[in-house]
């Protein structure tokens, strides 16, 4: 563990940072609007239900839902750490929203009365009576919203907004606990952190003894050093530099793999800086972020975009399959496809060693007829896309009695493993095939098109940078199945870290390297 | 607000929510210095008409004047910093001390510190309160006779010349009741503030008013002093009456 700890520390202190820095500006945000909103609507009764009816219906929705749904929006949406601050501050207004309206509703209608017969204006009897004595119970809202946001900005990650999320999809990707944990522990500990701090200012506040002058002059010599932090941090968070590439990947290790591949390509071979986001949900995310040019460039496989991105009729010839992809993100996306890096990972059907030995299983026609009593795993993509589980049931007539469990691609291997499924659809360059003993069925009817790993590069940012298809060029046809095959298991299996590994492997194919 | 000229009217005032008519054409002169209590049972209109004194409520048709204006021509927060306000439950504000309670409408006025602080003594010894004792103490630290008599030290603090009393003796235990009826009409004889005082009792009528206002659903039904409310034939006044022990 230590030597774990050793290699990621610096990693784990930075995204700690990171994930702070989008739970305190979403709270900012959250109290700007909510504070007021919840006051605004203690002197509009009329309005009370409708704002807190809406603010509880946006809790309602699945926080994953809401980054999804983030990403097509214009402006505030997309990828990156704008929406993840939105969805963030979304998700804060409930609490704070509601108990600033409770607070104020439940004062003592006498010392409302009192105070504005006695001629106190509204500002007045808001800042001197109504926020004092509510400020307890709003504290107690910022203070759940603040707890609630450590958590949800886990999901940040998905849609590149960096945090302690970035550990933890990473470890469900590549299957490795301690990564898991070094993203789940540090976020824990901020939480109960912040649960901790500002139950004692809560605390601080709801005490009688504090006189008022005295209270409310340190709460604001306290208020502006707060700000005044805050605003340092913000500014300098948003100094950093732009990055000028930016290399996006799916959700599962190859991706990761390749995505790093083309990012230390660049790096190492143009004064480029490149930045890295990872782990994106899946190939629309990714699409659409390389068509907008939030992404630069990631890798996308040939046949995935014939089918899933351009919807069209699945076809055999490779050559044909690239040339058609070609020429249509060109001229319909701006995107260019540039030559393949060397092999086909195709879909693979996949059962546990054991089971295709036992019945003699070598094509999937054969291995039909057992379909029946089969419990099926199979991805989010997969299940969703027209080359993928309808089709392929259409083709070889599966059928199966329990319907197929929709799970992670990162979780699936394990799974049939285990027995917890008996068959998959993986991917044929997968390193934990060999390892665990799986057993990929030949595709004998030819119905998966061939998926060959092309990169999709946005072509704005190869005219305003050409030294990147330099770049990039050079790694065509270098990566062969094997090759692979061989580096995610060194990520899957031996827990090596990805940039090690695509280190290595380019210095060994590669050795002049700037 | 000069004290000599000041006095409330109330002319044709109707009150109206929806559709049930709380006070319905009221027509009232309250004089300079008098002492006029709103008597009447629960529901009966008078704290809705105390209230359209000082604006909390405005008519649905009529005017209430406060001095040379009507209340729909008063800029309502000077109109209220000039009208002290006492209410049943008191309302102090618990966050503040005894000492910034009183100082409130001061503060409002903006007054300086120092005068703050003199009035704010001044107040309490009015009362019968202890500034040594009290002046620190929040209203959880107060028995209820001692919050209102802080109330009504509040509510005199900025020296308006008209004081709006509701039921403000009403939570009290019999004996600080009576102990505070006694200190407040003194007062009263001695600050000479016009004052409205609106009560159900009708011992507590006789014996801090100048002139009593009898309401009965929403009506002023009767309007006298205390010899020609006896002499009342209206069968409300009546059986108020029978409700004082006969040796007064």
């Amino acid at each position: 563990m230590f030597n774990f700890l050793n290699q990621y520390a610096s990693e784990i202190l930075r995204l700690s940072g990171e994930h702070l820095i989008l739970v305190i500006i979403a709270m900012i945000v959250a109290i700007a609007i909510g504070i007021p909103l919840g006051i605004l609507i203690t002197r509009h009764p009329r309005f009370a239900s409708l704002v807190l009816g809406l603010a509880n219906a946006l809790q309602t929705i699945p926080s994953l839902a809401i980054f999804g749904f983030l990403i097509s929006v214009p402006f505030l949406g997309g990828i990156g750490k704008t929406p993840a601050i939105v969805a963030l501050t979304l998700y804060a207004l409930l609490p704070i929203i509601r108990n600033t309206y409770i607070g104020i509703e439940n004062i003592d209608p006498a010392v409302r009365e009192a105070g504005r017969g006695m001629g106190m204006t509204d500002w007045q009897l808001l800042t001197q009576v109504e926020l004092p004595l509510a400020a307890g119970v709003i504290l107690a809202g910022v203070r759940i919203a603040t707890v609630i946001s450590v958590g949800i900005a886990t999901i940040a990650a998905a849609i590149g907004g960096g945090g302690l999320g970035v550990f933890i999809f990473r470890g469900i990707s590549t299957v490795n606990n301690q990564l898991i944990l070094a993203g789940a522990v540090p976020a824990a500990l901020m939480a109960l952190a912040a649960d901790f701090g500002l139950g004692l200012l809560e605390k601080k506040i709801t005490q009688q003894k504090i006189k008022r002058s005295q209270f409310n002059r340190r709460l604001t010599i306290v208020g502006m050093v707060a700000i005044s932090i805050i605003t340092a941090i913000v500014t300098i968070s948003l100094q950093q530099t732009p990055a000028k590439i930016i290399i996006g990947s799916k959700n599962f290790t190859e991706q990761l793999i390749l995505g790093e591949l083309l990012a230390q390509q660049i790096e190492n071979h143009t004064n480029l800086q490149v930045d890295r986001r990872f782990n994106l949900g899946g190939t629309f995310v990714c699409h659409e972020a390389v068509k907008t040019g939030q992404i630069s460039a990631y890798v996308e496989y040939t046949g995935t975009a014939l089918t899933a991105v351009l919807k069209q009729a699945p076809m055999t010839d490779a050559l044909t399959v690239y040339q058609q992809v070609k020429q249509n993100y060109a001229e319909n996306f701006q995107l260019e496809i540039m030559p393949s890096l060397g092999f086909n990972n195709t879909f693979a059907i996949t059962i546990r060693g054991e089971e295709a030995r036992r019945l003699n299983l070598k094509t999937i026609s054969e291995a039909a007829p057992y379909s029946r009593q089969w419990q099926a795993g199979f991805g989010y993509e997969f299940l969703e896309r027209a080359d993928g589980y309808a089709g392929l049931a259409k083709t070889y007539g599966l059928k199966f009695d329990k319907p197929p469990q929709q799970m992670e691609i990162g979780l699936m291997y394990q799974a049939l493993a285990n027995k917890k499924v008996d068959i998959i659809a993986g991917n044929s360059t997968d390193g934990l095939i060999p390892i665990l003993d799986l057993f990929i069925l030949e595709d004998d009817k030819k119905y998966f098109p061939p998926y060959e790993a092309v990169p999709v590069v946005n072509q704005a940012v190869l005219r305003k940078y050409p030294e990147v298809r330099g770049a990039i060029a050079q790694l065509a046809g270098l990566v062969s199945n094997q090759d692979m095959q061989k580096m995610n298991y060194q990520v899957d299996s031996q827990s090596l870290p990805v940039e090690t590994v695509v280190r290595d492997w380019l210095r060994a194919k590669l050795p002049k390297q700037a | 607000m000069n004290s000599l000229d000041i006095n409330v009217e109330f002319r044709d005032v109707n009150f109206r929510v929806g559709r049930r008519d709380l006070v319905t054409q009221v027509n009232l002169t309250i004089n300079n210095g008098e002492a006029l209590v709103l008597l009447g049972r629960s529901g009966s209109g008078k704290t809705t008409t105390l209230k359209l004194i000082n604006r909390l409520l405005m008519p649905t048709t009529g005017q209430v004047f406060v001095g040379d204006r009507s209340t729909h021509e008063w800029d309502v927060i000077e109109l209220r910093r000039n009208i002290g306000y006492v209410i049943q439950e008191t309302g102090l504000f618990p966050h503040f001390t005894v000492r910034e309670n009183i100082g409130l409408v001061p503060s409002l006025l903006k007054w300086s510190r120092s005068q703050i602080e003199a009035r704010v003594y001044e107040m309490m010894e009015l009362v019968g309160l202890d500034p040594a004792v009290f002046a620190q103490r929040y209203p959880q630290q107060l028995s209820g006779g001692q919050r209102q008599r802080v109330g009504v030290a509040r509510a005199l603090a900025a020296d308006p010349p008209i004081l709006l009393m509701d039921e403000p003796f009403g939570a009290l235990d019999p004996i600080n009741r009576q102990e505070l009826q006694q200190q407040f009409r003194h007062l009263q004889k001695q600050l000479g503030k016009t004052v409205v005082f609106v009560t159900h009792d009708i011992q507590e009528a006789f014996f801090l008013a100048n002139r009593i206002g009898l309401m009965y659903e929403g009506n002023l039904v009767v309007l006298g002093t205390k010899e020609e409310f006896r002499r009342s034939p209206h069968p409300e006044a009546q059986a108020f009456m029978a409700c004082l022990p006969t040796n007064l």
